[in-house]
């Protein structure tokens, strides 16, 4: 069921922020729901053959939020979920921003905003030109929609008819230090004046989310874009919609309280 | 050497169904030979060069070999995060084709110039930075370029650059050429310099000064041993290039001198620390910085004076 794959993520990111004592806690609550939706059904991906040439491929656009990849990739079973340790520890392979293939079903280094959707396009158009049936799926933050090359990569893809390739926005209404809304708005008009087709949902309703993403493209000929709206710290109601735990690590009462509000 | 990086990319997409071309908007007419073979493996992406890199990245990783292609600057400094993080730290495939390296585009100005970009595509880990020296080069490097596999930044001319290589020439990423023998002295050139750098050791020997001419058209990574072949005579060094001389060919060859305590002098010819104060051709605005034969080679044999 994908409510509890989403509260077994969830229990990962609050842990690891709280051992790593970094912070991003917040934004990897925000995209839990779209990455389990993702790696759980939407995916065609076989972790036990991580490299397959013809599998689905999901950027992380926000590499900030990747405690909530690195938690889903190993619940999902790309990892034994004893590596989720070496997360932001000396020596080990999960950095505060996914490296290149630090572990398997990471496809690409994220952690400059920015990045992620001219790479997916240029994943999305090698397909096309090898006659390849794998699609790209990109999670952007709205925050990094201030960057001037996503929209370079938005004018694009549709020129390119690059229908295999998905942008999902987690639009949480919050940047580092401001909401995001007095510029974003309105987000999906401009994703759709772009030659995007667009669908609005809501973010955190994990079943809507995977049968959304399965239909994807919503259109021939045509990348298909996603306005979740999403909760910035979605399901611990003391770091919801509070930039604090944009910055703030979990001290161990913190995590204790997380940690029971995310079993309700 | 433009025509030829055309000629050469060509001779490459026909051996490679991989290599994909991709323009920010430069190139009119040029690739349309290249597009109609090639149906769908020609792209102007527009003038839009992160999201160039970006798509060159992406391909890589989708198992294509692109080449990204615009001016100089453009290619390299405007979308530069994106070279760093896309591609160099994923070590990908991709070949960074900067056009009219140095005062290539002289009256367009300093915003078309480019005097930095060895030194700012050199520190980029991964990257490899060739700089063919005429057109002859440009082709074969752009064969080699395709099928290296991992990141490459390919400097080239413009157009009207001299063909200096008459006869056959084994080009090899990483190997200089020897194209003048010498032993009073050596000039090591990269790209563009080349035809003036024969010219230099002719002119040199006209006054009896056996000038070596040693192409490095890869800086990065430096042919050592051909450098220590030339240190090991304990004569003089000097770097030539249409390039800030502050992080490109002679800063390199500086830094392998520094670091393996080679004692032969060293004097670098090329651009000043600065733009260019008014406007002018390539060969006003060399001249303007002392990248002119008859200054190069009044300096070299007075500095052979001097060390004698």
């Amino acid at each position: 069921m994908l409510q509890a794959r989403a509260r077994a993520v969830r229990a990962r990111v609050l842990r690891m922020a709280h051992a790593g004592k970094t912070p991003h806690v917040a934004s990897a609550l925000s995209c839990v729901d779209l990455l389990v939706a993702l790696y759980f059904s939407a995916l065609r991906i076989d972790p036990a053959n991580p490299e397959d040439s013809g599998r689905d491929r999901l950027l992380l656009s926000k590499g900030h939020g990747c405690m909530a990849q690195y938690g889903a990739l190993a619940e999902r079973g790309f990892f034994p979920e004893e590596v989720l340790a070496e997360y932001a520890r000396d020596g080990g392979r999960l950095a505060e921003h996914p490296g290149p293939h630090c572990v398997p079903g990471i496809e690409a280094a994220t952690g400059s905003l920015g990045h992620g959707l001219p790479i997916g396009a240029g994943l999305a158009l090698a397909a096309k030109v090898r006659r390849a049936q794998y699609r790209v799926f990109v999670v952007l933050s709205d925050g990094e929609c201030f960057e001037g090359s996503v929209w370079e990569a938005a004018l694009f893809a549709p020129v390119l008819k690059l229908e295999g390739l998905t942008a999902i926005v987690d639009y949480n209404g919050w940047s580092a230090m401001a909401a995001t809304r007095p510029a974003m708005e309105p987000l999906a008009d401009k994703w759709r004046a772009f030659g995007w087709s667009v669908q609005e949902i809501d973010g955190h309703d994990v079943q809507s989310l995977a049968s959304i993403l399965g239909s994807v493209p919503f259109e021939s000929g045509r990348p298909s874009a996603i306005i979740a709206r999403t909760v910035k710290g979605k399901g611990v109601s003391f770091m919801e919609n509070d930039l604090e735990w944009h910055y703030r690590p979990p001290n161990d009462q913190d995590l204790q309280r997380a940690l029971l509000e995310i079993r309700e | 050497m433009r025509a030829a990086f055309v000629r050469g990319l060509t001779a490459a997409a026909r051996q490679d169904p991989r290599v994909i071309l991709l323009s920010s908007d430069l190139g009119f007419k040029i690739f349309d030979d290249f597009a109609a073979e090639f149906p769908g493996r020609f792209l102007n992406v527009g003038v839009a060069e992160s999201n160039m890199i970006g798509v060159a990245a992406g391909l890589a990783l989708g198992g294509m070999s692109p080449f990204a292609y615009s001016i100089a600057p453009f290619a390299t400094l405007r979308c530069l995060e994106h070279v760093r993080n896309d591609v160099c730290y994923h070590n990908l495939s991709v070949t960074i084709v900067g056009l009219g390296g140095g005062y290539s585009y002289g009256h367009n100005g300093p915003t078309h110039h480019s005097l930095e970009d060895i030194a700012v595509m050199r520190v980029l880990p991964n990257m490899t930075v060739v700089c063919p020296g005429d057109p002859v080069e440009v082709e074969q490097a752009v064969v080699a370029a395709a099928a290296h596999g991992s990141p490459i930044y390919l400097r080239i001319g413009r157009s009207g650059d001299p063909v200096v290589h008459t006869g056959p020439v084994r080009f090899q990423i990483g190997r200089a050429i020897t194209l003048r023998d010498g032993h009073d002295c050596t000039l090591i050139s990269t790209g563009n310099t080349l035809p003036l750098a024969v010219e230099i050791s002719d002119r040199l020997r006209a006054s009896s000064i056996s000038c070596r001419v040693l192409n490095m058209h890869t800086v990065k990574p430096l042919d050592e041993a051909a450098l220590y072949a030339c240190a090991g005579e304990n004569r003089p060094l000097f770097t030539i290039e249409e390039h800030s001389r502050i992080g490109g060919l002679g800063s390199a060859v500086a830094e392998w001198a520094a670091m393996n305590r080679i004692s032969c002098p060293l004097h670098l010819f090329g651009a000043a620390d600065a733009f260019a104060e008014c406007t002018g051709s390539q060969a006003y605005l060399r001249a303007l910085c002392g990248l002119t034969a008859e200054h190069v080679a009044d300096t070299i044999a007075a500095k052979l004076v001097a060390s004698c």
